[in-house]
């Protein structure tokens, strides 16, 4: 049981970690921008497959740079040539247009790569278990994704906080005519703040690649995870999103895998009763539900607190 | 989408013979939904039409939420799934307690499973419009969607769940076997539900509706509470859909978890957005052209869904009023009779873009069969040229179309710009206006 508690606590923290670099950058686009950024979560599975196919090319650790930093460019193009021309029909129109993005995203993605798992693996220097908790080794890339994943917040958090961008960014958060009353090119910023949200976005794919499957439907996946993080964290909350991404990675991790059901709890029912809805709730495994959960989650939030866990805002 | 509440209004003021077209319209639809099979009458056709059929009733009710009241729903697939549900596990039980109820009126049993579920979650959902609405329908969507797998003796797991429409009582000698029978019941309901979600349009609950799309804030002030009128409408969406669900469940006698999931939310969204969400009748056309489309295009092209993809991110960029709303932009001209000022520039226009669309699909043909490579050959037949994806020269030519279509096309489009603005100014002079 402790074992199984340290294992799923590190994984449920790397897990939401990941989740915090994806949301982080869409809880900022959609705050600025207005825009909830549907095409988020391609932008993460470009970067693993970028990230693979750099890989491919020239090795693992330049295209941990290189890879976002490309899809980082996609994104400022999307936003330059896309979302900017599109404003004028207003924000339905905008994520209608990520909507199809995210779209066509997948369709080209799956039209090159092709729809079956690609072998993204780890890297060779960092293919060792970096430690043993109770009879399990702990591999080093979890610990490596671990790092990098904490190294971009504590540094987001500094560009935030401590420099004139941050200062910016987080003016143009809440008052964006104003910063451009002071002169500031407010069309720079959003396109630098969206090409950095896709970057991020680019960078966890890049590094959850080889750890979890790289495939054309990684987008299709997350992508609502995604949406119910900054929804449950309050949108356009950065702090909110930081929790959300860390309870419903733990959420996840545990549920995952804990194997126990209503029947092996209060035992099985009884057999005359034949197949019924019941029956199905009575067996199924918490693992099982595991993928419906952060759905249970939106919707309990929404009941009662519907801005979400620190929103301000009502809609 | 917010100059849709104006035209309605002045159709009928100018039109003194109002009534006549007014009903004329509604005999036409329905004198061709009786004669089309008559005259394509294959069984490859009357599937298709059957499937137009029901995609243009589902699309009808998507623009009940979108196009009249504002609401951008990613899961609208839910209530047509559950009604689809429902359907079939009516029609089972009504065959197997031979209740006297007809095949026709199952469509409603559907309709009632979809109102009840939109009713069940829409008091919470419809709280707040805008982005919230559409992630929580997104949530709601994709919560239900993964419950299906779950809930199996309900909802039958991967396979679904089986049903027999001809072990249902005949009415009239009709046992509805043949597809033509399921095609003039499906066709039946596209009437009665069009005339019913128009006749919805036309009710001061219709009209509050897009009150509450264009200013909720002025609707509140004027005495109405917009989450009510946001959840009315939720409702009547839910019940068409689950009206469509439950004619799905009859044409294909099946029901499983596909009919809930996010491809069928996305398939409503392109449809009813690519017709037009600001007129009525744009729904009906997206729906026909997106269904055509998907019929077609799957055994033509691996990438099928790239294309509508493509023609989405078009319209949204390029056309935010859809077909329907192209369309009618014509209308002032065509009666001004400036229309011609523009044609000629058209004309030219279509030249380059053709050879730039042309370009597109040379393009992505060539990426899917270069990478893909799997089965089908690699030769690319294109308006019966025949073009081989390994060839340097087809790269050439698709880089050549591509480019040069682009370049050219955008000169030409200035061209129709110009040309637009002055046969719309002629038309604002006659006093028609733009």
């Amino acid at each position: 049981m402790a074992e199984l508690i340290v294992i799923s606590t590190l994984n449920g923290v790397l897990f939401g970690m990941l989740l915090f670099l994806l949301s982080s950058g869409l809880t900022v686009i959609f705050s600025m921008m207005g825009v909830l950024n549907f095409a988020h979560a391609s932008f993460y599975m470009l970067g693993a497959f970028f990230g693979y196919q750099l890989t491919r090319w020239i090795g693992f650790w330049p295209a941990l740079v290189l890879a976002p930093l490309l899809v980082g460019a996609v994104g400022m193009a999307v936003e330059r040539y896309g979302l900017r021309n599109t404003h004028k029909h207003g924000h339905v129109a905008e994520l209608l247009l990520t909507f199809g993005l995210a779209y066509a995203i997948e369709e080209i993605v799956s039209m090159v790569w092709g729809k079956s798992p690609m072998d993204y693996r780890i890297p060779a220097a960092l293919d060792f278990p970096a430690f043993t908790v109770f009879s399990t080794n702990y591999p080093a890339y979890k610990i490596f994704m671990l790092v990098v994943s904490v190294t971009i917040f504590v540094a987001l958090l500094i560009a935030l906080k401590r420099t004139r961008v941050g200062l910016i960014v987080q003016a143009a958060l809440t008052h964006p005519s104003m910063v451009g009353h002071l002169g500031h090119n407010v069309g720079r910023v959003f396109m630098l703040v969206f090409g950095v949200g896709s970057a991020l976005a680019g960078l966890a794919g890049v590094i959850a690649g080889p750890s979890l499957v790289t495939q054309s439907d990684m987008a299709g996946l997350l992508g609502p995870i995604l949406f119910v993080v900054i929804v449950f964290g309050g949108l356009g909350s950065l702090p909110g999103a930081f929790i959300a991404s860390l309870l419903i990675g733990l959420i996840q991790t545990f549920a995952v895998a804990l194997n126990g059901s209503l029947a092996s709890l209060f035992g099985p029912l009884d057999p005359g009763l034949g197949p019924s809805p019941l029956t199905d709730i009575w067996n199924v495994t918490v693992a099982q539900i595991a993928p419906i959960l952060p759905y249970l989650l939106l919707v309990l939030v929404l009941i009662f607190r519907p801005m979400g866990l620190l929103g301000t805002r009502e809609s | 989408m917010s100059n849709a509440a104006s035209p309605a209004p002045a159709v009928t003021k100018e039109e003194p013979g109002g009534a006549l077209s007014f009903y004329g319209v509604w005999l036409i639809a329905a004198a061709a939904l009786v004669v089309l099979p008559l005259i394509f009458s294959s069984g490859g056709s009357l599937t298709s039409f059957s499937l137009i059929g029901i995609a243009i009733i589902f699309a009808l009710s998507y623009n009940i939420l979108l196009g009249q009241t504002g609401l951008l729903s990613f899961g609208h697939a839910v209530q047509y799934g559950l009604g689809g549900f429902l359907a079939v596990h009516m029609m089972n039980a009504v065959a197997s307690h031979n209740w006297p109820i007809p095949l026709p009126a199952i469509p409603l049993i559907g309709g009632i499973g979809g109102l009840a579920f939109a009713l069940l979650v829409g008091w919470v959902m419809t709280k707040r419009a805008g982005t919230v609405f559409a992630m929580i329908s997104l949530g709601i969507g994709e919560l239900v969607a993964s419950s299906s797998l779950i809930l199996r003796s309900v909802f039958g797991g991967e396979s679904g769940i089986t049903t027999d429409r001809t072990a249902l009582m005949p009415l009239f000698g009709w046992t509805f076997g043949p597809q033509l029978q399921v095609y003039y019941l499906i066709a039946f309901w596209v009437l009665i539900s069009a005339i019913a979600m128009y006749a919805l349009t036309r009710t001061p609950l219709g009209r509050i509706c897009n009150a509450v799309r264009d200013n909720p804030e002025r609707v509140e002030f004027i005495g109405y509470d917009p989450h009510v009128v946001r959840y009315l409408a939720y409702g009547f969406a839910g019940f068409f859909a689950g009206i469509a669900g439950g004619l799905t469940a009859i044409n294909f006698e099946i029901a499983n978890s596909a009919y809930l999931g996010a491809t069928q939310s996305g398939f409503v969204l392109f449809a009813a957005f690519i017709g037009g969400t600001a007129y009525f009748f744009g729904p009906i056309l997206g729906a026909i052209l997106v269904t055509y489309l998907q019929l077609g295009l799957t055994n033509v092209t691996s990438v099928s869904l790239l294309y509508f993809g493509i023609i989405f991110i078009g319209i949204v960029m390029f056309a935010p009023g859809g077909i329907a709303g192209l369309l009618m932009k014509h209308r002032p001209l065509i009666r001004a009779g400036s229309l011609g000022m523009v044609i000629p520039s058209y004309l030219v226009a279509a030249i380059p873009t053709l050879a730039f669309a042309l370009g597109a699909i040379l393009t992505i043909e060539t990426v899917a069969r270069y990478s893909g490579g799997e089965g089908e050959g690699s030769t690319i037949n294109l308006l019966g040229i025949p073009f081989v994806a390994t060839a340097p020269a087809t790269w050439a030519a698709a880089a050549f179309l591509l480019v040069g279509g682009y370049l050219v096309a955008r000169l030409t489009w200035l061209r129709v710009a110009e040309a637009w603005d002055r046969a719309a100014t002629v038309a604002r002079d006659r006093g028609y206006l733009a």
